[in-house]
């Protein structure tokens, strides 16, 4: 049977798949860093070089038919493609197009579609955790078997917003996900600087969840360990606490040449690189021939070159169209306050 | 005849909102089996059980944020922060997250969040706040302040249904003060944006909103024995606020005193004096004068309490400086 699964519940098809979108992450990213020298992105640009698989792997791990939610951070824009989002909306934004999803009021991949499961960031760490408790609540109001998702960092695990949602999700005994990703950095500070605990999934126990570990760059190990909380929340066994360990490759932000990292621990997690590794053992393990990958490269390059085609001449917003939207009602701010002086 | 309290009515309000939508729940420390801690939801979880009245941990931001969650996925959340003052604990999810997610993001941000504000009552420095000035200079909030009865039914029933975040500042001093005759189930829903004219007048014109309203309709009879024929507005909406009723009463009395609880550096007042510059200031025969409270923390004792916050005496003498100006 072409579909049986392989492994971790996966058939081909599904590990092709995850494949396709680890590539597609970084295909843009580097097309998004091109744009960038040309000064054509208008405000910061954010990798998740090395990250790929813990982005795709954990939102893979959502059921998209059943209407499962994530909030991504900003290292997460594998996580959104995985959700649906594509690759000319998370353009448009990096440069502030008028017809982006947020009309050039918001940035990089801080934009959402509920219908497609997934719940823009805000630049506040920490908030998503409780805004994500409101959103799996309303699951439980309802009585939908849906599954939340949201994702910290090492430095977003320090926030009281972190901390208070954490606990809200627990006491509510929340359907959440929260997957904590221990990338080694929050900007420049190191993780021994965040907290004293060992692991991120050691804080688990201070709130009475459930807590799970895997190697954030083994995009199987990332799936089959975030499908085990997903279930265990959708069955009414509250919240887990995942931690993927992985590592931040870039700067913060394009603009941070990552002085405070040595040479040798990038080295060292270059080796690890989460996609050369899965085409290792795609094509070791007979899941996937070295053709069939090929075409899914050619694939991401195409959909990637059309996208970038399509918007790069597209206008930016009008400035009046910054006064609408505000509240419901009354529509738009005042155009005129100043003139009546 | 049905006398109820301003206390009453909010619960009231919050007991037809419920019926009448499924959508609206509460949240807040101690709000169930207790009631709250001034007893505003004391027999809502029996009627309508604990899933659709929350005890939440001592969580501000997290109880904030999950209503904002909530509503984002269509519900409209109701939230009971203690005393106001503690509002300021979730200030940043409030500014950053609930008051942009409309405008940055499309997000349905319908929900509300309530709690008793004010002083007269000793409860010093962190139990008698009126921190409306904190959040007024945040687009994408909603703030009002009854000061009556009906107002205190029909702003929580308008707020409840406003497609935007609210937030409800009811005045504790008034909970059991003041008592109006209010039918039960009658439908008052009081705009939100809409100032109410508390006392026609002549000569001055003074804006109020909450408690301080009453005070100043106390300084009004007073005036008026002195000859002095005081126009009263009460505010009730505090953003966005009625300008066209000031600007329209300005026009009647030339003369215009704003009094407001909270102290007076960066005062809502200041705004409003700044706005009738904009619209009618041709229109003046004095200045805008305030009557506030003192700029310092509220402090505890009567006699210092007193003295910080403004007194009918005070507006009185204010009002007869603005007359004879």
């Amino acid at each position: 049977m072409a579909d049986a699964p392989v492994v971790a519940g996966l058939a081909r098809g599904q590990l092709h798949e995850l494949y396709y979108w680890m590539r597609l992450t970084r295909t843009l990213e580097e097309k998004l860093v091109a744009l960038y020298r040309q000064t054509k992105v208008v405000g910061g640009l954010f990798r998740s070089l090395g990250q790929e698989a813990d982005a795709v792997g954990s939102a893979y791990a959502l059921d998209r038919t059943r209407g499962d939610i994530l909030s991504p951070l900003i290292r997460n824009l594998g996580s959104m493609l995985v959700q649906g989002a594509t690759p000319i909306e998370v353009l448009r934004q990096y440069m502030a197009k008028a017809d982006g999803p947020t009309h050039g009021r918001e940035l990089n991949i801080h934009f959402n579609d509920l219908d497609r499961g997934f719940l823009g960031q805000t630049s506040h760490l920490g908030d998503m955790v409780p805004v994500m408790c409101g959103v799996t609540m309303s699951f439980k109001l309802r009585r939908e078997p849906r599954v939340g998702l949201v994702y910290v960092g090492d430095g977003a695990m320090s926030t009281g917003a972190f901390h208070e949602g954490i606990n809200f999700a627990a006491v509510q005994r929340l359907p959440l996900v929260i997957i904590a990703e221990n990338n080694g950095y929050a900007y420049s500070t190191p993780m021994a600087k965040q907290t004293a605990v060992r692991f991120l999934a050691d804080k688990a126990a201070g709130y009475g969840v459930a807590a799970e570990q895997a190697d954030g760059n083994d995009v199987v190990a990332v799936y089959e360990t975030t499908r085990r909380a997903v279930e265990r929340a959708r069955a009414g066994g509250g919240v887990t606490l995942v931690e993927l360990i992985t590592f931040r490759r870039k700067g913060h932000a394009e603009h941070d040449n990552q002085s405070y990292v040595t040479r040798e621990e990038l080295d060292a997690w270059e080796a690890r690189d989460p996609i050369d590794r899965y085409v290792r053992r795609l094509t070791e393990s007979g899941w996937a021939t070295a053709a069939e990958l090929a075409t899914i490269d050619a694939r991401v390059s195409g959909e990637v070159d059309q996208a970038v085609a399509a918007c790069e001449n597209e206008p930016l917003p009008e400035g009046a169209s910054a006064l609408t939207g505000v509240f419901a009602d009354p529509p738009a701010a005042d155009l005129e306050w100043y003139r009546r002086l | 005849m049905a006398l109820v309290t301003f206390l009453e009515a909010i619960r009231d309000g919050l007991r037809e909102e419920m019926e009448r939508d499924e959508r609206v729940f509460l949240m807040g420390e101690d709000i169930g089996s207790f009631g709250g801690a001034f007893k505003v939801t004391e027999g809502l979880q029996d009627r309508f059980g604990a899933e659709r009245v929350i005890d939440t941990p001592i969580a501000e931001t997290a109880f904030i944020g999950a209503a904002a969650g909530a509503a984002h996925m269509g519900f409209r959340p109701v939230c009971e922060v203690q005393f106001i003052d503690f509002l300021s604990c979730a200030y940043s999810i409030l500014t950053n997250y609930v008051a942009t997610a409309r405008y940055r993001a499309g997000l349905k941000t319908s929900l509300v969040v309530r709690g008793p504000s004010g002083g007269y009552v000793r409860g010093g420095p962190f139990h008698s706040q009126n921190p409306e000035a904190a959040y007024l200079h945040t687009p994408g909030l909603k703030i009002v302040a009854p000061a009556t009865v009906r107002d205190a039914k029909g702003l929580i029933k308008a707020a409840i249904r406003d497609d935007d975040p609210v937030l409800y500042f009811e005045h504790k001093y008034l909970y059991r003060r003041i008592k109006d005759d209010l039918p039960y189930g009658e439908d008052i829903v009081t705009p939100i944006g809409k100032a109410r004219l508390a006392r026609e007048g002549k000569h001055l014109t003074v804006v109020s909103w909450s408690a301080m309203v009453w005070k100043v309709l106390e300084a009004a009879e007073t005036l008026e024995k002195e000859g002095v024929s005081v126009e009263v507005i009460d505010l009730r909406s505090l953003l966005p606020f009625d300008e066209e009723s000031i600007v329209t009463s300005v026009k009647k009395t030339n003369r215009v005193l704003v009094v407001h609880e909270d102290t007076r550096t960066g005062g809502m007042a200041g705004e409003i004096t700044a706005r009738i510059n904009e619209r009618c200031f041709e229109w003046l025969d004095a200045p805008v004068r305030r009557v506030c409270a003192h700029d310092v923390p509220l402090p505890y004792a009567p006699t210092l309490e007193d003295f910080v916050l403004p007194q009918t005496d005070d507006i009185v003498k204010a009002a007869r400086w603005m007359v004879e100006y």
